[in-house]
């Protein structure tokens, strides 16, 4: 599972002048990101539990001597939550927010494929109204049958992370 | 070059603290050879740096205060306060144009300006009177008039520039002292065929106007004295009267400048008032302040390398140790293996050591700006203050360095403004005329304290209470400790000056200063007794990348706690808990009453072993001057750690001052104990009983 990913990304490494996005699969439905953007893919793990934190952020982990929070994507964009079984991947990214680069891992419940398409490709999000948190998408692209949306991934982190606000609680 | 860049900068801020230093160690009427040329010597190092690297403008004025320096040292001059003043003065302008030199700032070339005129000014002013009419005085004083300028002769041997030597520098640096002609004289020149691109066939003769000393000209031939035929001859005026050689020597050190730095135009005839100069220095001094440059290199003392250069190899003898062990490893041989590994952890630990005192440097980097400090503002203020430092050599680590100067500046600032009295005030209470300020740097335990005393009016609990009520920070009713009274002028918005004035008194500040030192891992706590004075205790940790931590386990979760915040860690007996107002815990520890923190309730951890109090342990800690004890399941073991940003990749947490990697590779993250007293303190159903001392 994590394995053929890893030489999808380093074959498409050699084809630059394409865009080309990591999809994986969140509760049926398929997302990307610019793979450009992606550190690493690896499997879950338990990591430190932040206190009084969003109950999106599940932790942080040690990215080779650094410390990266690690994200609950489905929380953070709005979709119900599930347990975390053998195939749960967590995909590091790196986002540039306000303050500078930072890396993030966003937890999804598999990779699937590397995307490779024009630009001229992608569309654009169509207005759902108010029935659907559309913040984090900037485009979509058809692939195949299925229809994947493109994630803007400087938005998944927190604007300020002074989140004391929303206490988990202990409950 | 550019690579040179950096030393001769370095380089040219270092002496232009000796420069002040020796300036502020200089009394009027007394001439201290000692002292000046030291600061001659910087001086003219400065000089010859800058004009190496082509910044001829810092050249100019360097020479100036070096022209003023050298007829100080000769007896020439009487070293008088105002000189004093203006070369310290200059010091500065030096400093700012150093440091826009080297890209970190702008450069006011009005102050340059006009602090180049003020230093002329002192050269004339005082030219025409003698140090008290002693013979040699006026002896080299008429000398020093009569002659207008210089004819030299100089023809260098052909092997001249073989040694490394170039003419063309010489001529460069001759002609920064002064008018010059030169005539070059080719008569030697061989023919194309016999020409050796290496040997020097010019020679010149040379005319040199202006006051330029004897001292000067020779120094600027030191270099070359056995590889040249030099004759220098002076040139004398027509007999002028004494006060009028004055003024073309002045004219011709202006112009001298002038031509050096290419200035567009002339210094303007009028001199700023005092008024005007007083607002230039201050804007300079807070550039400086603002721009204290951090640099980026370090300068180490080559034991520091040595030795860790010794443990490096000592570390490669044990690595190779272990690997033929491994290679053949059978049972019997486990107690060599563990021997081996013992030592390599002993080398491992001493190498970081070693690679942490690297990092350290004296606090005097951050003292040595504090004799210029109280000099200024104690004049300013019209108080007699004398300032007393010791442990200048105590190491810190260098972000430290960096990062509490402003604070230590801020708190000087205020001992000298709020804490010293007027000199009549402190006579009519009885003590010395002149105040005294101490600043103290010693290691205790694992921190490094700062003190900051003085013997001034000390903190007035009364009025900090009612100006803290008149603020709505306190209500009327409530009962406050002196200590807790005192602690309220680090909140933010508090001042208790009756009126803002320019050195403190906005109430912007003491927060700032707590923050800053909170950020360092340090706290700050206020020692007072009115009328007696006040002490302010600042205690940082030695280094900020390592930390002794305490590891504690709640629940399945680890945390780390730092050692140097710990008091101790106890069981409690159930007897000893006082419940307040049915809700938030208290228990006695000697004549304390201490609150009680359940971490698992601050946290929101699950899974919590000790649901009752006997189940558990209290870690009893200290930060920000008061004490809790905090609940947890277990104590694990201590272990150094390092320290990991949060910050970097996610943000503040409250509570928490960063993280940490375990052996096994997972996060634990470091509990901020004054972060954790701040977060009960939010949750109303955790009030906190404030201590009762």
């Amino acid at each position: 599972m994590q394995k053929e990913p890893r030489q999808a990304v380093a074959e498409s490494v050699t084809d630059r002048c394409r865009n080309e996005f990591l999809t994986f699969s969140l509760g049926g439905e398929d997302y990307g990101v610019d793979i450009l953007r992606v550190q690493e893919i690896r499997g879950w793990e338990a990591v430190t539990r932040i206190p009084n934190s969003p109950l999106y952020v599940k932790g942080v982990l040690n990215l080779r001597g650094t410390i990266v929070p690690v994200f609950d994507l489905r929380l953070r964009i709005g979709m119900p939550g599930r347990e975390y079984t053998k195939g749960t991947v967590v995909v590091v990214l790196r986002i540039v927010g306000s303050d500078g680069e930072k890396n993030i891992g966003i937890v999804v419940d598999g990779v699937s494929d590397v995307l490779n398409m024009d630009a001229a490709e992608i569309q654009r999000v169509p207005d759902f109204g108010s029935r659907l948190n559309t913040e984090f998408i900037v485009g979509m692209v058809s692939a195949g049958k299925k229809m994947v949306m493109l994630l803007d991934v400087d938005r998944l982190a927190p604007d300020t992370i002074h989140v004391q606000k929303q206490r988990v609680g202990a409950a | 070059m550019s690579q040179f860049h950096q030393v001769f900068f370095e380089e040219s801020f270092e002496g232009l603290e000796v420069m002040e230093s020796g300036l502020l160690n200089m009394d009027p009427g007394e001439v201290d050879a000692e002292q000046i040329n030291a600061i001659f010597r910087a001086a003219h190092s400065i000089k010859g740096g800058s004009g190496t690297f082509g910044f001829s403008d810092i050249a100019a004025f360097t020479h100036i205060m070096e022209t003023l320096l050298d007829e100080m040292r000769d007896g020439r001059r009487l070293v008088t306060d105002r000189a004093l003043e203006v070369l310290l003065r200059s010091v500065d302008v030096l400093r700012e144009m150093l440091t826009a030199a080297s890209g970190k700032g702008d450069l006011d070339e009005e102050s340059v300006k006009a602090q180049m005129q003020e230093l002329e000014a002192v050269l004339n002013d005082h030219v025409g009177e003698p140090a008290s009419g002693s013979d040699i005085d006026a002896g080299s004083n008429a000398t020093l008039h009569e002659v207008i300028g210089w004819h030299l002769v100089f023809r260098p041997l052909p092997r001249m520039m073989q040694t490394g030597n170039d003419p063309l520098r010489i001529l460069r640096e001759l002609a920064s002292l002064g008018d010059m002609e030169v005539e070059c004289d080719v008569s030697l020149l061989p023919g194309f065929a016999q020409f050796d691109p290496e040997e020097c066939y010019l020679s010149w003769n040379i005319h040199l106007n202006g006051g330029v000393d004897r001292v000067q000209i020779d120094e600027v031939f030191d270099w070359v004295e056995d590889d040249c035929d030099l004759a220098v001859m002076p040139l004398h005026a027509d007999a002028p009267e004494l006060s009028e050689a004055d003024n073309p020597t002045k004219k011709i050190i202006g112009d001298s400048a002038l031509n050096v730095t290419e200035a567009e135009e002339p210094y303007g005839p009028d001199r700023r008032k005092s008024g005007d100069r007083r607002k230039g220095d201050r804007r300079v001094e807070q550039r400086r302040a603002s721009a204290a440059p951090p640099s980026n290199s370090i300068r180490v003392d080559i034991t520091k390398i040595d030795t860790l250069i010794n443990m490096v190899g000592e570390l490669v003898i044990t690595q190779s140790m272990l690997s033929m062990l491994g290679e053949n490893f059978h049972i019997g041989q486990v107690d060599r293996l563990q021997e081996g590994l013992a030592q390599l952890e002993r080398h491992t630990r001493e190498m970081q050591e070693s690679v942490m005192q690297i990092r350290m440097l004296p606090i005097s980097f951050t003292f040595s700006r504090f004799p210029r400090l109280v000099h200024d503002l104690s004049t300013q203020l019209g108080k007699k203050i004398e300032l007393r430092m010791s442990g200048e050599n105590t190491e810190v680590d260098k972000t430290v360095i960096e990062k509490i100067g402003d604070p230590l500046v801020h708190l000087v600032r205020n001992s000298l403004d709020h804490g010293i009295e007027m000199p009549d005030q402190r006579i009519a209470a009885g003590k010395p005329e002149t105040g005294v300020v101490e600043l103290n740097a010693f290691h205790n335990g694992g921190s490094i304290v700062i003190e900051i005393r003085d013997d001034g009016r000390g903190l007035d609990a009364d009025r900090i209470r009612r100006k803290a009520i008149e603020k709505g920070l306190i209500e009327e009713s409530d009962k406050m400790s002196d200590q807790q009274i005192y602690e309220l002028i680090f909140q933010a918005g508090f001042s208790t000056a009756d009126k803002v004035n320019d050195v403190s008194g906005r109430g912007v500040g003491m927060d700032v200063v707590r923050r800053n030192i909170n950020e360092l891992g340090g706290n700050i706590e206020i020692e007072s007794e009115l009328g007696r004075g006040s002490a302010i205790i600042i205690r940082l940790p030695l280094t900020l990348a390592i930390l002794d931590g305490q590891i504690i386990s709640v629940g399945d979760e680890i945390y780390i706690v730092p050692l140097i915040s710990i008091i101790e860690s106890l069981q409690v007996h159930p007897d000893s808990i006082n419940l307040v107002a049915g809700r938030g815990e208290a228990f006695k520890l000697r004549d304390e009453y201490l609150p009680i923190v359940r971490l698992h309730e601050v946290f929101g951890i699950e899974g919590y072993r000790a649901q009752d109090l006997k189940d558990g342990l209290l870690v009893v800690v200290e930060g920000d001057g008061r004490r809790c004890g905090i609940l947890v399941d277990d104590l694990i073991g201590q272990q150094q750690v390092v320290i990991k940003s949060l910050e970097a990749n996610y943000g503040r947490v409250e509570g928490v001052s960063g993280a940490t990697i375990l052996g096994d590779g997972s996060v634990a993250l470091i509990l901020d104990i004054p972060g954790i007293m701040r977060l009960t303190n939010q949750s109303p159903e955790l009030q906190l009983v404030k201590r009762t001392a």
